[in-house]
């Protein structure tokens, strides 16, 4: 996870009166720093004249907070002023930006701080070597004398600002080994309170999103879209909007996916589609129903599994000692589609330049939608610019392995003949039923207790595979199997004796992408479900339970058990408040340990979740604040679509529409959370996912314990649940 | 056919058709883009401004039915609830992705000019109109308790 630090060469640039100083990692590796425009090399961090720090930010900022963990990671090693330091987010540029666990230039998998915590530190540091070097110079001290406060170089005699030393530093050769910090030496990692760097714009409506990108000249399109997956464009009729104001045109996209309509505004464009009409060929789509594909998908449960996922599984074995058993659970659970539903709908501009395109897009993956754009266009990706700009959430919809919404700004962008620039619009309506949704999954389970334990779990998922047929495929395919199916349940570390997880993907026209925290949204709720049951067939505590399948010896299972200790312990576990009933659930996902407990009341018949508290344990804690906004969020994200939330399809098309039959969680929704942080010095690793998986089971646990009702199809209020 | 309507106590002249919603008059014809579209039917309150004092969702709010009034948007608001609002939201770090805050910040102003003591009921009541899906309701409550405190100063 960090850059290479053996093989260094240096740049010395030109010095140049008042330029900025640059000192970047290169793409081999290298540290660099030089004087002049910021072109010229890969800068993550650059000083201006006026001495402000600029941190440069690979990563997109969709809420997660990256901005200010990477900006903390570099002000930390440079002791530069948190006040007054900016962050510029990155252009496009996989050479230069690349997440060092991809490879390329992409936000995803809760890495952003994992790959980015050596690499920003060691940016930071050699900023900071050039700085004293150059005060030294200039003061004729030596280097050791000088200390940096809140971006003030010091000896005790003198003092400087960066901006005052940025010419000399400019001429000057970093270390080859920047030396860091020791974690014991750390300021602001770890800080509780270091304010975020997005909060200023964004409370006073000053932040760009793509959503508010406004270029000289550009018309709006949106795109009649086929009501159902996989259906192509017979014909269209655009006659109806020719009244409409602002109307410029209308035009089939050349791949029979829709027709896109252009209008002068956004307004006028999503009036004048409403005008068009427009025949439709479903030979290929999908056309059934959602009650068909949820007993399309038990059937394939019915079938041995085309994949048996854990090396070494024994399936006679296991069906022997489930015969065996004094108790057989048998338990199914079946998981809708999902929206991600971001409140900034899909969208992007997309401009001419010289010998290209330039994207302003909140782009979660430039190092994809470069190379695919520049083939859709015939360019070369060089010429495919991106300016990333702020996103307005995402949960994994923004990071399409196909570039899916560029592709249509890309070919809408074409049809007028690529000199107007185009802004790319989704409605939400497009947004909840364009597709690429959280997979339909079927789980079956068959648990014998004996004895107060567990003797063999035959555990079956019938999903359609996220990966296969996409560019993630060669990384995360692994001999037929997709990884994200069955993360969470595959690799348990839950000591449970005869498990075998079997897999067969399901084969639909209906879209399918990661949704927050990806295979573990169905997974945990499953395993964690089936784990308190297969306690109450062993006569035992759920707590109990857990902590004696993770006694073993592994870091894994050692860290889970702090986390579940910790959060039950904090929770009062057992001694819930009169009228409230807790669940418990356990999870590790990217790499980060989650432990919730879910506290509900019910009144009436009417469930409501009063309080999470959830530990967490993801390694070093860079900045505590965003950890807990993180949870919070996964929380409440997780909560809406379990109570809730799902797509249907009626002969193939989707029956939701927008937010009245989407209906997100609520401020009267959410409950009280309490989050609590592992201390530890452990690599940092994910935190914008890894809170989503427990809360769905804990709370599902919870309402067992409260009803004796368990909730196994979702959402809940569709399956019996009623929510206050 | 220019209408003029009054926007952070400036008259502007728009020329759109009457029945365009005030979001797209705010957003496309004067640029000011911090009012935002998230769902166009009223139900999600990313894109409330205040017409004369009221919260409103301007995606379902026309063109000639803000004709007379005064428009307040998120680049204009510096009533002292709106101000309390800000700082208490900046103070507690609520914003995640922000695309939402406007919105929310729009309702808490008016919520507070009204109530200056919200009670998490009064709360509920009227921010239940506004959809984050960051879910930030957490800290957008404790930041409307925090801005009541700031306000009492």
């Amino acid at each position: 996870m960090t850059a290479q630090t053996s093989r260094r060469s240096f740049l010395k640039g030109a010095v140049a009166t008042g330029a900025a100083l640059i000192v970047g990692v290169r793409p081999n590796g290298a540290f660099a720093a030089s004087a002049g425009t910021a072109a010229e090399i890969n800068p993550f961090v650059r000083i201006t004249p006026d001495g402000v720090v600029h941190v440069v930010i690979k990563h997109f900022e969709m809420g997660q907070g990256t901005t200010t963990g990477l900006a903390t990671l570099v002000a930390e090693e440079l002791d530069a002023d948190w006040e007054t330091l900016a962050v510029d987010l990155a252009p496009g540029d996989s050479n230069r930006y690349a997440n060092l666990f991809f490879g390329s230039q992409g936000t995803g998998g809760s890495t952003a701080i994992a790959n980015s915590f050596m690499q920003y530190r060691q940016a930071g540091a050699a900023a900071r070597a050039v700085l004293i070097e150059a005060a030294a110079e200039t003061w004729g001290v030596a280097p050791e004398t000088i200390s940096i406060e809140k971006g003030v170089l010091t000896d005790g005699t003198n003092s400087a600002r960066f901006g005052e030393i940025l010419d000399k530093a400019a001429t000057l050769t970093p270390p080859a080994e920047p030396a860091l910090k020791d974690p014991t030496e750390f300021r602001l990692i770890g800080m509780d309170g270091l304010p975020r760097k997005d909060s200023r714009g964004k409370t006073e409506g000053a932040t760009t999103f793509a959503m508010d990108v406004r270029v000289p000249g550009m018309v709006t399109a949106v795109i009649l879209h086929s009501p159902r997956f996989g259906g192509t464009l017979a014909s269209f009729d655009a006659a109806g909007a020719a009244g409409v104001p602002g109307f410029v045109d209308a035009k089939a996209l050349p791949n029979g996916a829709g027709v896109a309509v252009y209008a002068k505004n956004t307004w006028a464009a999503i009036q004048s589609r409403d005008a068009v009409t427009a025949e439709w060929d479903f030979s290929a789509a999908e056309n059934r129903s959602t009650d068909a594909l949820f007993a399309y998908h038990r059937d394939l449960l019915n079938a041995p599994p085309t994949y048996q996922t854990r090396e070494g599984a024994d399936l006679a074995a296991t069906a022997a000692a489930v015969d065996g058993a004094e108790t057989v659970i048998e338990a199914e659970f079946l998981f809708p589609h999902l929206a991600h539903a971001p409140m900034e709908p899909l969208n992007c501009v997309i401009e001419p330049t010289e010998n290209g395109v330039k994207f302003h897009d909140g782009c979660q993956f430039p190092g994809i939608t470069q190379p695919v754009i520049a083939q859709v266009l015939g360019l070369d990706a060089a010429n495919v610019e991106v300016n990333t700009v702020y996103a307005g959430g995402s949960f994994g919809r923004r990071a399409t392995p196909y570039a899916d919404y560029q592709t249509e700004a890309a070919l809408a962008f074409d049809m007028l003949g690529r000199g107007t620039p185009v802004h790319l619009v989704w409605t939400r309506e497009d947004d909840v039923r364009g597709g690429y949704y959280r997979p339909m999954a079927a789980h079956r389970a068959k648990i014998g207790v004996k004895d107060g334990q567990i003797v063999g779990w035959d555990h079956r998922i019938a999903a359609k595979s996220i990966l296969k047929g996409g560019p993630f495929e060669t990384v995360l395919v692994h001999d037929g199997v997709d990884e994200v199916s069955v993360e969470g349940i595959k690799d348990t570390h839950y000591a449970i004796p005869g498990l075998s997880v079997g897999l067969t993907d399901a084969q639909s026209a209906v879209p399918v992408l990661w949704w927050r925290s990806v295979g573990h949204t169905h997974t945990a709720y499953a395993m964690e479900s089936l784990i308190d049951m297969a306690a109450e067939a062993a006569g035992q505590d759920p707590v109990a339970l857990r902590l004696s399948l993770l006694s073993g010896s592994t870091d894994d299972q050692k860290r889970l058990t702090g986390v579940l200790k910790l959060a039950t312990e904090k929770a009062g576990w057992g001694a819930a408040p009169e009228g409230r009933f807790q669940g418990v659930a356990v999870h590790k996902s990217f790499n980060s340990y989650v432990a919730q407990v879910v506290e509900i009341s019910v009144a009436d018949g009417a469930v409501k979740t009063e309080k999470v508290t959830c530990a967490v344990d993801c390694g070093v804690a860079v900045n505590p604040d965003i950890i807990r906004a993180q949870m919070e969020g996964g929380i409440g994200y997780g909560l809406g679509a379990i109570m809730r939330n799902q797509i249907t399809l009626t002969e193939g098309e989707v029956d939701q529409y927008n937010f009245p039959d989407y209906e997100p969680l609520r401020m009267s929704d959410m409950p009280e959370i309490e989050v609590h942080i592992v201390a530890s010095s452990a690599p940092p690793t994910g935190v914008g996912e890894p809170g989503v998986p427990p809360v769905g089971p804990a709370l599902a646990n919870a309402i067992y314990a409260a009803t004796g009702t368990r909730v196994m199809q979702l959402p809940m209020s569709e399956n019996g649940v009623e929510f206050a | 056919m220019a209408t003029q309507i009054k926007v952070n106590g400036q008259t502007r002249d728009v020329d759109a058709p009457p029945d365009t919603p005030l979001l797209w008059v705010l957003r496309d014809e004067l640029d000011m883009t911090g009012t935002k579209f998230g769902c166009g039917v009223a139900s999600c309150g990313a894109c409330t401004v205040h017409v004369d004092g009221q919260p409103v969702r301007s995606c379902s709010t026309y063109l000639e039915d803000v004709v007379g009034t005064e428009i307040t948007t998120i680049e204009g608001i510096d009533s002292p609830a709106g101000k309390a609002v800000q700082k208490a939201w900046r103070e507690l770090d609520v914003v995640q992705c922000g695309y939402c805050q406007s919105g929310q910040i729009m309702s808490a102003a008016t919520l507070l000019t009204e109530v200056p003591r919200p009670t998490d009921a009064d709360i509920d009541a009227a921010m239940s109109g506004n959809v984050c899906r960051c879910a930030t309701y957490h800290r957008v409550r404790a930041a409307i308790h925090h801005a009541a405190e700031i306000m009492e100063g």
